[in-house]
């Protein structure tokens, strides 16, 4: 075993990378399900946000909007689950399914003509002076916007959450949707703006991994991702700080096995290879012993006649 | 409520009738294919599907073609081959190792329908095995990524260590050992066959330590899109050509070429000849091709590698060919002996020089 071969400072910065996109598609679906809506489709808004965001960055030679158009078409896929369940009031577990199954289809057709074309680099952040720092300077502060943006985002929802009137509203939303009907709150127009808010949030997540972590556009490529986004807000209890600890440990454990593989650790490659799955639910599950529980009106429709 | 109820009876009666129309359809011969990743990858399904393609081009309207994209290995997949044999086809080419076992369980229950599964080794009254001998093109990489290489290590991406992949890690390591004595694997396990995210964090890893040839044995393109972006860094095709990488950081490819072998099994269904085989057929059958080398790699590099290859093709040269040592350096193959198809077909040892361990 060679461990010397793995550069800390090089695993530590992957880390952050790879980790972005399943915090951007778990922060969004945290919001969605603390309204009191379960989205089983954030795989299938994830890989259109990823298609939309590739040919639009391509056509335009421009990332950043490239990313916002990416967000426009997780948001407007996202609206079609909205209108099935808020409105017609279809089973949640169902549309959510279909989002998906649409989700990847969609994007296969529409991705068809941009297999194998590289897209427009996204520039790195140009931090100056603090990316001199050694070691804590490459790790954190040479990375492209989105990182940053993932985080922020993070701190932000839990400020909204907890610190604002909007979000306590959001939250009785789907603790109780009939009270907060009775109150005179717009249950489903709330719903409605949650849901196309996590639906932007997997689109920039998707966009993310084929404008930067690949990056490439190929069918399927989220691979899965999305569902792993979708565990990861219930095991880290609807909470956005564990969602950050989730997605990093997750990220983080997952770069780590490839890189002690590489470096011929002597620890079998099965239990390497499950590692990421196994210490992300582990430390998420002891850490939710405190009680916490789902938004009680989590995946139970609404109707005001009620 | 009720609605969803009344919907969903409609579909099912719909779903009955459309299978028994099917079944009684009887003049059109049905093919199914049943894909492990989806046909866009641009690498192995990629390649199973032009394979159905050109069978629907040479039969026109005699053979109806139908497919399953991202079937994954394993139970799940028995439910797609009766899905598809239960709605008529005749013949059914199940494209992936994992695959194996459910061919033979649902070949068991439907004796009039032939299979063929890909890559595997059990073989029925109905289950046909078909597989092209890969090595004989990384035997090519080999001897190119062990002339390219400057930093000596060629980095390997692996999917599962079943034996066709470690065969193909053993047919590299050999001649690239030959051409550069001082040249080192470092081999990471993806466990997947495509998950573009995690290919392309395998392949960062593998150039972060040092690796500036990759080889992959994985099916989507990201290794070749995280070479390019890491630059001063060569991949190879696999599977299929993958040329929009060329010339860098694609530098040559293995190309599997199933057209031929899906129209004359075809063939055999509608004629009432088919019979269980077990093909594996090389670069001399046409079955595996080595895609262009690119202007990157030296002349004379190209020309040594284009004369293995036709050295291959002839049957001139065997790549494995004593004499060769186990990793554990006890002997295998003496001198001039070449190996036999039943231990490659079995393969789960590394030859002599390979660090790391198979897993198991």
């Amino acid at each position: 075993m060679d461990l010397s071969s793995i550069n800390p400072v090089l695993l530590l910065a992957s880390l952050m990378v790879a980790a972005t996109p399943l915090l951007f598609a778990a922060l969004g679906e945290l919001i969605v399900e603390r309204a009191g809506v379960l989205n089983l489709g954030v795989e299938g808004m994830m890989i259109t946000g990823a298609v939309a965001g590739f040919i639009i960055a391509v056509e335009s030679g421009s990332p950043a909007l490239g990313f916002l158009c990416a967000a426009i078409a997780g948001a407007l896929l996202s609206l079609l689950f909205a209108l099935l369940t808020q409105v017609f009031l279809a089973n949640q577990v169902a549309s959510g399914l279909a989002l998906t199954l649409f989700g990847l289809g969609l994007s296969a057709l529409l991705g068809r003509d941009y297999v194998g074309i590289k897209p427009p680099s996204t520039p790195k952040l140009d931090l100056g002076m603090l990316a001199d720092i050694p070691f804590v300077g490459r790790v954190l502060f040479t990375h492209d916007l989105m990182v940053y943006l993932a985080l922020v985002l993070a701190i932000a929802i839990w400020f909204f959450l907890h610190r604002t009137r909007a979000g306590l509203i959001l939250r009785a939303v789907g603790e109780n949707h009939d009270a907060a009907h009775a109150l005179g709150y717009k249950v489903v127009l709330i719903r409605f703006a949650a849901i196309a808010f996590g639906g932007a949030c997997a689109g920039v997540g998707g966009a993310y991994l084929s404008l930067v972590r690949v990056p490439q556009w190929t069918e399927g490529m989220t691979a899965g991702i999305g569902w792993i986004a979708l565990a990861l807000v219930v095991f880290a209890s609807w909470k956005p700080g564990r969602v950050i600890l989730g997605a990093y440990l997750f990220g983080g454990v997952n770069v780590l096995q490839l890189n002690l593989q590489a470096a011929g650790a002597a620890i079998p490659v099965e239990y390497l290879a499950m590692s990421p799955y196994l210490v992300t639910i582990l430390v998420l599950v002891i850490m939710s012993a405190d009680r916490s529980r789902a938004p009680a009106s989590l995946g139970r429709p609404f109707h005001a006649s009620n | 409520m009720k609605l969803i109820k009344h919907l969903a009876t409609a579909t099912m009666a719909l779903g009955v009738a459309t299978g028994a129309m099917a079944a009684g359809h009887g003049e059109k011969t049905k093919v199914g294919f049943v894909y492990v990743g989806p046909v866009g990858d641009g690498g192995w399904t990629y390649e199973h599907n032009e394979g159905r393609l050109a069978v629907e081009e040479h039969f026109g309207d005699q053979v109806e073609t139908v497919f399953v994209e991202s079937v994954p290995e394993g139970p799940d997949s028995e439910r797609v081959m009766t899905q598809m044999a239960l709605e008529g086809a005749d013949l059914i080419f199940t494209t992936s190792f994992g695959y194996m076992d459910p061919t033979i369980n649902v070949a068991s229950k439907f004796p009039d329908v032939k299979f063929e599964h890909a890559t595997g080794y059990k073989t029925a009254d109905n289950v046909s095995v078909y597989s092209a001998r890969f090595y004989e093109g990384r035997a090519v990489q080999g001897l190119i990524a062990g002339n390219l290489t400057e930093s000596n290590i060629i980095g390997y991406i692996g999917s599962y260590p079943i034996p066709e992949v470690i065969r193909g890690i053993n047919s590299a390591y050999i001649q690239a050992k030959k051409v550069n004595p001082d040249v080192e694997f470092k081999i990471v396990w993806a466990y997947t066959w495509f998950d573009p995210a995690k290919e392309a964090d395998a392949a960062k890893v593998l150039i972060e330590q040092g690796a500036d040839v990759i080889l992959q044995h994985t099916d989507s393109t990201a290794p070749q899109a995280a070479a390019q972006e890491a630059g001063n860094v060569y991949t190879f095709g696999q599977a299929s050509d993958m040329i929009e990488y060329a010339p860098m950081p694609r530098v040559s490819s293995i190309i599997d070429n199933w057209a031929p072998y899906y129209i004359e099994r075809t063939q055999a269904v509608i004629d009432g000849t088919w019979e269980t085989a077990n093909t594996w057929d090389g670069i001399g059958a046409g079955m595996v091709g080595i895609g262009e080398i690119t202007d990157a790699v030296p002349a004379d590099v190209k020309e040594a590698a284009l004369a293995l290859k036709d050295a291959i093709a002839s049957g001139e040269v065997h790549p494995f060919t004593g004499p060769l040592n186990k990793q554990d350096g006890s002997a295998w193959l003496a001198e001039g002996e070449t190996a036999d198809d039943g231990t490659l077909a079995g393969m789960n040892f590394y030859v002599e020089g390979i660090t790391g361990e198979i897993p198991q």
